[in-house]
């Protein structure tokens, strides 16, 4: 499997096909001042793919996620996007390639409806200039009525549709995590992260969480990074994972592999001492 | 009663997003402007004109200006009277220099010199925020006031270092100097105010204010869906500038038409200004109209009731009305800090079950 997989991609245990390497990190290393919080990490992302990033906490998880989103530009090390290397971008920059992600902590625009806020993942397929905009009737209107059908859809899909014209500021927070998920959506990416999409949520909303993310996967084909603590979760939604300790990768491979490795088992039960 | 938007359907969503989705909103808009357009330039008087309308009009488009840039960008600004400036003495240098072009073109150009300048002052708003960047914009309304104030070239070099409005003509009828009409600085203001108005409506219903907001609410999430940060600030500067500069050249030509640039367009007049666009409300046009209305119309109303209704001296009122004035600013804010257009909000949202609120 190992060689195939350098190439051609492989299948996975449901049957879906997985492509070639979408996104690659080669050898990444990333300091803040003396502190090194990414050592060394090579991984890649296939096309159609699911891939997690483990790891207790403090552990470079968001780090990682942040150098692939383009807030943090590594010291050493490269970033292959589509076969390319990749020159240090702005995030904004990285968002028009194709990458759109959610945050940790909800980073919603509280001011704003929801229906704005998921038309804000529009921003890069609106092309007309200032001044169409403030004359407003031909152009810029049949732009936002196209763009807003694209965002019904989605709004459709994810199911939150009631709630369309209401501020984000008076949602409660499973909804703010969905109506964040329609915004990165919006955008409709190649390639998806997801700082973990299920935290403080609970059972059902982890299920619905978890159904929408195979969803996404499936329907639109879109490649899924996250990051994510519930080990069920993760061993349930994800083809591989990355597991990562004091910023170094540690284990990397299918569910199954990684349960089963000794590094990762260790970092998350420590050792004996004796 | 009427006010329901039960049974009132769209089917498009076009429909769904035009600025009055509610039909006795719509009904209600085109009544105002027949009111504004038609009715009151037949009525109008001096003193109206002088005391309510023209102020009024020119300072809601200042508050849209300065609502743009602080309420949807969410960059605070202390130089308005600063921009309102250069708007007064680029509008004058372009009628000295060409006054054989209509004023009306004076004043979009004036509008576009101040959108240059805003910019200029608006680049320190990339790396500072918050109050850092209310007081690099203080240095502009500083700077701005001395350099109208020191440089002889800005004001023809008259002898009394003032600039004062020659007399133009907009289709043949007086518009600026001594003897106007008052329906027609009227109706030249309005329609500025009127155009100003359906452009920062436009611009902020789409994807431009979106921009904007997604600035004002979490620059950081703005940048990871593809907002320019650098495109977003300055473009909310150059918008914001190019309203004040149209309002501050209305101001000085139409309104004034004589100014002295530090006691025009002084500190207090940007404080006044942004006023107005917290007590009417951050982040709505509506706002702008009242935060405008409601700081022009309550001096003037106290002073009528004061003076003409108690028969208090006039010296006395004068004060009593800052002290009135400060203090309901004050109740305002305590009572609904997101100003009077949260109030007309919650009004509306009231309205649309009376009176049956079950």
């Amino acid at each position: 499997m190992t060689q195939t997989m350098q190439d051609e991609g492989y299948v996975t245990a449901d049957g879906r096909k997985i492509g070639g390497v979408m996104m690659e990190m080669k050898n990444i290393t990333l300091r803040f001042g003396g502190v090194k919080a990414i050592t060394d990490i090579s991984f890649d992302i296939r096309q159609g793919e699911i891939r997690a990033i483990i790891g207790p906490n403090g552990a470079g998880k968001s780090s990682m996620l942040n150098v692939i989103s383009g807030f943090y530009v590594p010291q050493e090390g490269e970033v292959f996007f589509h076969g390319k290397k990749r020159p240090p971008m702005k995030p904004f920059e990285v968002a028009r390639q194709g990458i759109a992600r959610t945050f940790q902590n909800i980073a919603l625009f509280e001011g704003m409806t929801v229906l704005d806020n998921v038309m804000t993942g529009r921003l890069n397929y609106m092309h007309t200039n200032i001044l169409q905009q403030a004359i407003w009737r031909g152009k810029a209107e049949q732009e936002e009525n196209e763009n807003r059908e694209a965002v019904e859809k989605i709004i459709d899909f994810l199911e939150i549709q009631s709630i369309r014209k209401t501020p984000v500021a008076r949602l409660p927070y499973g909804l703010k995590k969905r109506v964040e998920l329609a915004r990165a959506l919006a955008a409709e990416p190649k390639l998806l992260l997801l700082d973990e999409p299920m935290a403080g949520m609970n059972v059902e909303e982890k299920e619905d969480m978890s159904r929408f993310i195979l969803d996404v996967n499936d329907e639109f084909g879109t490649t899924i990074a996250l990051i994510e603590h519930d080990m069920g979760v993760v061993m349930d939604l994800s083809d591989r994972v990355v597991v990562m300790d004091y910023g170094k990768k540690i284990g990397d491979g299918t569910p199954d592999e990684v349960r089963n490795n000794q590094a990762v088992i260790d970092a998350y039960l420590g050792v004996s001492h004796d | 009663m009427f006010y329901r938007e039960a049974g009132d359907f769209k089917t498009s969503y076009k429909a769904d997003s035009q600025t009055f989705p509610i039909k006795f909103d719509r009904y209600r808009y085109y009544v105002v402007l027949f009111v504004a357009f038609a009715l009151i330039p037949l009525v109008i008087n001096d003193y109206w004109v002088n005391a309510i309308f023209m102020p009024f009009l020119i300072y809601s488009i200042a508050a849209i200006g300065l609502n743009i840039l602080v309420g949807y960008c969410g960059q605070v600004s202390l130089g308005t009277g600063g921009f309102m400036a250069v708007g007064a003495y680029a509008v004058y240098k372009l009628m000295t220099a060409f006054p054989e072009v209509n004023i009306f073109f004076h004043v979009i150009l004036a509008g576009g010199i101040t959108a240059f300048v805003g910019v200029l002052f608006g680049l320190p708003s990339l790396r500072i925020k918050g109050f850092y960047l209310a007081v690099a914009t203080l240095a502009a309304q500083f700077f701005l006031v001395w350099l109208f104030n020191r440089v002889p070239w800005f004001y023809n070099y008259s002898a009394s270092g003032q600039i004062s409005a020659p007399e133009r003509t907009v289709f043949g009828v007086e518009v600026t100097g001594a003897n106007t009409d008052a329906w027609a600085t009227y109706l030249f203001c309005l329609v500025f105010t009127f155009v100003c108005a359906l452009i920062a409506r436009n611009l902020t219903r789409g994807a431009q204010g979106r921009k904007w907001m997604a600035i004002r609410d979490m620059d950081i999430a703005a940048e990871i869906i593809g907002v320019d940060p650098l495109k977003a600030k300055l473009s909310a500067f150059a918008v914001s500038s190019f309203f004040v500069g149209i309002s501050g050249a209305l101001f000085f030509a139409v309104y004034l038409g004589a100014v002295e640039v530090g006691e025009v367009f002084g500190i207090n007049k940007s404080f006044l200004v942004l006023f107005m666009v917290i007590i009417g409300g951050l982040g709505s046009i509506f706002g702008s109209f009242a935060g405008a209305a409601f700081l022009v119309l309550l001096p003037v109303f106290l002073k009528n009731a004061l003076v003409g209704g108690l028969g208090w001296p006039t010296d006395l009122a004068a004060h009593l009305e800052f002290m009135i004035v400060g203090a309901l600013i004050i109740v305002f804010l305590i009572a609904e800090p997101h100003g009077l257009a949260q109030l007309w909000r919650v009004a509306k949202e009231k309205l649309r079950l009376w009176p049956f609120p079950h």
